[in-house]
């Protein structure tokens, strides 16, 4: 190998490597902040409530006696709450994602909508608490029930359905839909058969991600139903209903250090709700990806 | 019908982007059960040129035609005239493989199921494999990923694909620019034997490809306005030996690319 001739290269060799090895400690510091926020939360949670988590604590009811009480009016509620929410977004949020990507024309109209839909991604949850009060309430009358409290729930998570399923919409590479198109598909058979198979992995993690930020809310739901003492599980859509964060609060606003124990085991509820959910994403995102892409 | 008559009949087309035209005034004959070659310089419209035939153009906003191309000796571009319909009459083939992600058997059933084929599903795509000359290297995996598949066998895959819901004519889009030598001559192979039963156009950088596959070869070139337009059309011998025009011979003889 010929030597290089040319005297102006100083290539600096070790101050590279020192520069090198500050952004690398910078960047692990960055990582560390959110892992050891995780931990000392998980720590915190799990001391205080360890004891507190039973059966008994699931399949029991708020009460006065911290003892006795337990979140099973309220996890049921969530679950309803969710399960109806899971049922409004997926339909209409995918639809919207479909017809934006797939048939609206670029024109400025379109640009109005994607512009509203990403700004009413980052409205506050108690807007919406708000217009679901006198919209769904009020309004139409069906009181402070599961029904208006998933419709609310409904309306914060729409817009980050649709961005997700827009977002795994147009990651399908487009040579798909030509090649379909030049079978002689129409528009549905190329987007059936060949951008939602493509799409789907990446549309229910989105849709998964965004109803497990729901299940967290709590300002919306308050603002449905400010009852935070049910002593019964929903049979029905128009059932009052409570949901495990407004109940989690609740405990913890009170002075005596048995309900702080109760909102720690609740947390903990919550979180092993939140992360089998996150499990389910993944797993499905798996199944999907094997069986279009292997 | 009328066999001898050519199958495409394209009068004075020129294609526009907006207001940006593509083509400029093309006339040209495509004649049935031959293989029509395309080539000229990067930029002259010959892909452009190849979308016309089956109005992939329709899918780009903005893109639209004036004069007019015949097919069967009716006008490609009536109103009363279904691309969706056109489209499966008229197969396709992309310069890059692109197999959907789905297993080889879906891959070519496809185009069956959304044309509502009625008979052997199994048949038929059996059929379409050996016509592509992938039945033997894929019968024991049909289920398997097409994806999984070398680029040569996807680009056949893709030509089993379009062979499958019976077109008349298959467009080809340089079908063999992504592949290696080996590949290339498979593909080369195979379109030599698909001339049998179907009309094939085919666009294509490289001249020996030109002169080893087709029957006849267009030379189109792109003029000052940017715009592509025909020099010539002729039997492919007569191109490469004793062309008409010495913009074909300076273009066939590598004196500009």
């Amino acid at each position: 190998m010929a030597a290089r001739t040319n005297v102006n290269f100083n290539p600096a060799l070790s101050r590279r490597k020192t520069i090198g090895a500050i952004f690398y400690f910078v960047f692990l510091c960055a990582v560390m902040v959110g892992i050891i926020g995780l931990i000392v939360l998980l720590t915190q949670i799990i001391t205080t409530g360890w004891s507190w988590l039973d059966w008994n604590f699931i399949t029991s009811y708020p009460s006065r006696h911290p003892e006795q009480a337990g979140i099973k009016s309220a996890m049921m509620g969530t679950i309803w709450a969710i399960g109806l929410t899971a049922v409004f977004t997926v339909p209409i949020g995918v639809g919207a994602a479909i017809y934006l990507e797939e048939y609206a024309p670029r024109n400025w109209f379109t640009g109005l909508i994607e512009i509203n839909i990403s700004n009413l991604a980052g409205v506050p949850s108690i807007v919406y608490g708000l217009l679901g009060w006198a919209l769904f309430v009020q309004l139409m009358s069906l009181g402070r029930v599961v029904l208006a409290g998933a419709m609310t729930l409904s309306l914060l998570v729409l817009p980050i359905v649709i961005l997700a399923s827009r977002e795994a919409i147009r990651a399908v590479p487009n040579e798909y839909r030509l090649g379909a198109f030049a079978l002689g598909a129409d528009q549905w058979q190329v987007i059936k058969g060949t951008v939602l198979p493509s799409a789907i992995p990446g549309i229910l993690t989105g849709t998964i991600l965004a109803l497990s930020r729901a299940i967290g809310e709590a300002a919306p739901v308050i603002a449905i139903s400010a009852l935070v003492y049910i002593t019964f599980v929903p049979s029905s859509p128009l059932d009052q209903f409570t949901v495990m964060p407004i109940q989690i609060f609740n405990w913890i606003s009170r002075p005596q250090e048995e309900f702080q124990n109760l909102a720690a085991a609740g947390i903990m509820v919550l979180l092993i709700i939140l992360l089998s959910m996150n499990a389910v994403a993944v797993l499905l995102r798996n199944k999907f990806q094997t069986r279009s892409e292997e | 019908m009328n066999d001898s008559a050519p199958i495409f009949q394209v009068n004075n087309l020129s294609l526009y982007y907006e207001t940006f035209r593509a083509l400029r005034d093309i006339n040209m004959a495509i004649n049935r059960y031959s293989v029509t070659a395309l080539i000229g310089p990067s930029g002259c419209g010959k892909s452009t040129l190849l979308r016309c035939f089956n109005r992939m153009n329709d899918l780009i906003p903005g893109a639209r035609i004036e004069g007019e191309i015949l097919f069967e000796e009716s006008n490609l571009y009536a109103d009363a005239v279904d691309a969706t319909e056109i489209r499966s009459r008229i197969g396709m083939v992309f310069q890059r493989p692109n197999p959907f992600p789905k297993s080889i058997y879906d891959n070519v059933a496809f185009g069956l199921k959304i044309n509502g084929y009625q008979g052997d599903m199994d048949e038929a795509v059996e059929r379409s494999l050996r016509q592509a000359a992938l039945w033997e290297e894929v019968k024991d995996r049909l289920r398997d990923s097409a994806l999984a598949l070398s680029g040569g066998q996807q680009q056949r895959l893709c030509i089993a694909r379009a062979i499958a819901v019976e077109p008349e004519v298959i467009l080809m889009d340089e079908p063999a620019s992504a592949l290696d030598p080996i590949a290339t001559l498979a593909i080369e192979d195979l379109v030599r034997q698909l001339k049998e039963r179907y009309t094939i156009v085919i666009v294509t950088h490289n001249m020996q490809q030109a002169a080893r596959v087709s029957d006849e070869t267009a030379f189109l070139m792109v003029g000052d306005d940017r715009a592509g337009y025909l020099v010539e059309q002729d039997d492919t011998s007569k191109i490469f030996t004793n062309p008409e025009n010495e913009r074909t011979e300076a273009y066939i003889t590598g004196r500009f690319s």
